[in-house]
């Protein structure tokens, strides 16, 4: 009894057993609304299925998320992560839109590389206002916000720039190895990052920079290196995320590109069980946390709900995940139960809050 | 302020700095009405002022509700979604036939109630501001399309008469009722932040949530109070913009929550609480209308200029503050 009650605690304690949960509770409830849900089938050598679709369709969030999960995790946020995403893919389509051949492999390699390249010194300048000028990163990311939309109608001169570009499609809907291309970019960028912070050091040094940078400096940390470092590639994770939203639907809007997505990404890494505050993050939870967005997303489309009423359901699902993660929230809801006060609850005292 | 500047050795200028953001507004305020009076005959004309008030009036009510949020420290991002949610609570409640004076109460209910529950999750479950009210503006923004999916117009005749209703002087320049009713909020607030226990808890707070705490303020009632405060102005402002439209629509104001932002930094209130007034955000409110003043009268410049401008302004403000050396994190 005891041991079970131990097993089962030490299996609620863990930090992807809620997110995984919400997620299968909400593919359940798909499948016994819709039963042919989870079926995949094989079309001409490609998987096709609601599953597949929710994957590809999650990649860029992914993307975005992950940049934002090291950022976040640095004690900053990333605000202008969407505005990126409509500037790259802005910068992206326009430059294929007047070339004489939009097939043509190169174009669209420079057109990337260009619309990376901004990317990543956009993301230097975010970087530079956070590390070296020391500005509050909500306040110095929300600048690139504001102007960034501007910045994307100006390079599209207010237009939908429409391209008709075989290889850049293939990025949004193109298939490799009958698994979609988005979604095996998504999961190299993971891997990647995945593989910087948990097979090096780095890892550590992020963290211990968003536990106390001044700390992390004394103790011979290059703390505004690291910070520096988390927006450039929180900017390039956020421009290859633009690409793929451009590519899905082959054209670039500056005003609908990306909007909304930094909210859901900064979402996606709390779900995940990173903390607002900074310190340690976990990779794995942001990329279910996007997942479960993109299920709940679909959910809700399947269902012939307007997407602007789906908000109200991803509102009731933000509000119960940050409740059950909230330790406050968390040792109310066990005392009541045990009557006791919980083990952890003392120990578990939350970071002193950074006020957001 | 934390305690460091109490013993900070002053400065030789007697300009306090708390201020020096307010009054750089100011200037720049001046001069790009000077730029614009230069420029453009018609730009001279009173009403162009009138109209930049009648156009931003919502705008600077919430703008004030948010003043006292970032105040405390703390942020509010639902203030967009809560605008528009009662515009169209608003409107179904007066197409369906329920009398004005019932619906502009419930209207005025509903922001308040909201706000009220974002403070308690913020401070009784230790939720970062930023993740609730962003709750809060999913929730707000998907009640709207809840409602209708389309815009909902508005016939009701008190709604009409305060939509065209022009108070004016006897050369025939005029401001709307909603300018009014903006101008009594704005000075509610002020004398509420300067003049009131509760103003300077929000000070205090916004300074030093741990030493304020331990001089035995209440930080808890005043943090709700103050998401309190921003729910009943963005109920304000939501009515303003159903009077200034004459209609609820699902997608209006989407992103207003950044213009109010903006508008309060670069009116010179640090984000990071503590220190800020409600005559800067008045400011900032009006320099982001002279800005749209400006692109509009220029006539070769795009609205997404507007944009840009805000972006740089916000950069500018944000670096001043940092080189007078106000506390920023």
């Amino acid at each position: 009894m005891n041991d079970t009650m131990g097993r089962y605690r030490a299996l609620t304690a863990h930090r992807l057993f809620w997110p995984a949960a919400v997620l299968v509770v909400m593919l359940a409830a798909n499948t016994i609304y819709r039963p042919g849900f989870l079926s995949i089938e094989v079309t001409d050598g490609h998987l096709y299925g609601t599953p597949i679709d929710i994957l590809r369709l999650s990649a860029p969030l992914i993307l975005v998320a992950l940049g934002m999960t090291v950022v976040i995790s640095t004690g900053g946020i990333d605000l202008s992560v969407g505005s990126l995403c409509a500037i790259s893919g802005a910068i992206a389509c326009m430059y294929i839109s007047q070339q004489p051949d939009q097939n043509s492999l190169p174009v669209v390699l420079t057109a990337l590389a260009m619309a990376l390249g901004v990317s990543l010194v956009l993301g230097a300048w975010n970087g530079v206002l956070v590390a070296v000028i020391g500005i509050q990163p909500i306040i110095a990311t929300l600048i690139l916000m504001v102007a960034g939309r501007g910045l994307a109608q100006l390079i599209t001169e207010g237009q939908i720039i429409t391209i008709n570009s075989g290889p850049y499609r293939a990025i949004g809907l193109g298939h490799v190895l009958t698994l979609p291309l988005a979604i095996l970019i998504a999961l190299a960028a993971a891997l990647l990052v995945g593989a910087f912070t948990r097979r090096t050091a780095l890892g550590m040094i992020i963290e211990s920079v968003g536990g106390n940078a001044e700390a992390s400096r004394l103790a011979g940390i290059r703390s505004g290196r690291v910070i520096f470092l988390a927006y450039v590639l929180s900017a390039g994770c956020a421009a290859i995320a633009g690409f793929m939203m451009t590519a899905n639907v082959s054209s670039a809007d500056g005003n609908a590109a990306g909007l909304w997505v930094e909210l859901d990404a900064i979402l996606a890494v709390v779900i995940g069980g990173t903390s607002l505050a900074g310190g340690r993050f976990f990779l794995s939870g942001t990329i279910l946390g996007a997942l479960i967005i993109q299920t709940l997303t679909t959910t809700v489309y399947a269902m012939n709900i307007s997407p602007q009423t789906a908000l109200l359901f991803k509102a009731v699902v933000v509000i119960a995940v940050c409740l059950i993660q909230a330790p406050a929230f968390r040792a109310r809801f066990t005392r009541r139960r045990s009557g006791a006060p919980p083990r952890g609850a003392v120990a578990d005292k939350p970071k002193e809050q950074v006020p957001a | 302020m934390t305690t460091g500047s109490l013993t900070a050795r002053r400065p030789r200028i007697r300009l306090p700095r708390r201020q020096v953001p307010v009054l750089a507004t100011l200037a720049l305020l001046l001069v790009m009405y000077g730029i614009g009076v230069s420029q453009y005959q018609a730009f001279s004309n009173v009403q162009v002022i009138f109209n930049v008030f009648i156009d931003n009036g919502f705008l600077l009510v919430v703008a004030v509700g948010m003043t006292f949020v970032i105040l405390t420290g703390g942020i509010d991002l639902s203030v967009g979604s809560v605008v528009a949610m009662t515009a169209m609570v608003s409107a179904s409640l007066l197409q369906q036939g329920l009398p004005a004076a019932l619906v502009l109460v419930i209207a005025l209910l509903i922001g308040p109630t909201l706000g009220l529950l974002m403070g308690c999750a913020i401070h009784f479950f230790d939720i970062q501001p930023f993740i609730v009210t962003l709750a809060g503006m999913f929730f707000a923004r998907g009640m709207c399309t809840f409602i209708s999916g389309s815009s909902i117009p508005i016939t009701d005749g008190f709604w009409t008469r305060m939509s065209q209703e022009r108070v004016g002087d006897p050369r025939g320049n005029f401001v709307s009722i909603s300018v009014l009713i903006a101008f009594a909020v704005v000075a509610v607030a002020a004398y509420t932040l300067a003049y009131t226990r509760l103003g300077r808890n929000v000070y205090a707070i916004g300074g030093n949530p741990q030493s304020a705490l331990l001089m035995g303020l209440p930080v808890g009632r005043t943090r709700i109070a103050v998401y309190t405060i921003s729910g009943l102005c963005s109920a304000i402002g939501g009515i303003l913009l159903s009077f200034y439209t004459l209609s609820g629509a699902p997608l209006i104001a989407v992103g207003m929550e950044l213009d109010v932002i903006a508008a309060v930094v670069i009116g010179g209130t640090v984000l990071t609480g503590g220190s800020g007034y409600v005559l800067g955000t008045v400011l900032g409110v009006l320099v982001l209308g002279v800005i749209q003043t400006l692109i509009t009268f220029d006539g070769s410049l795009n609205s997404w200029w507007t944009k840009i401008v805000i972006g740089g302004l916000l950069f500018a403000f944000i670096l001043l503050q940092r080189l007078i050396g106000i506390r920023y994190k």
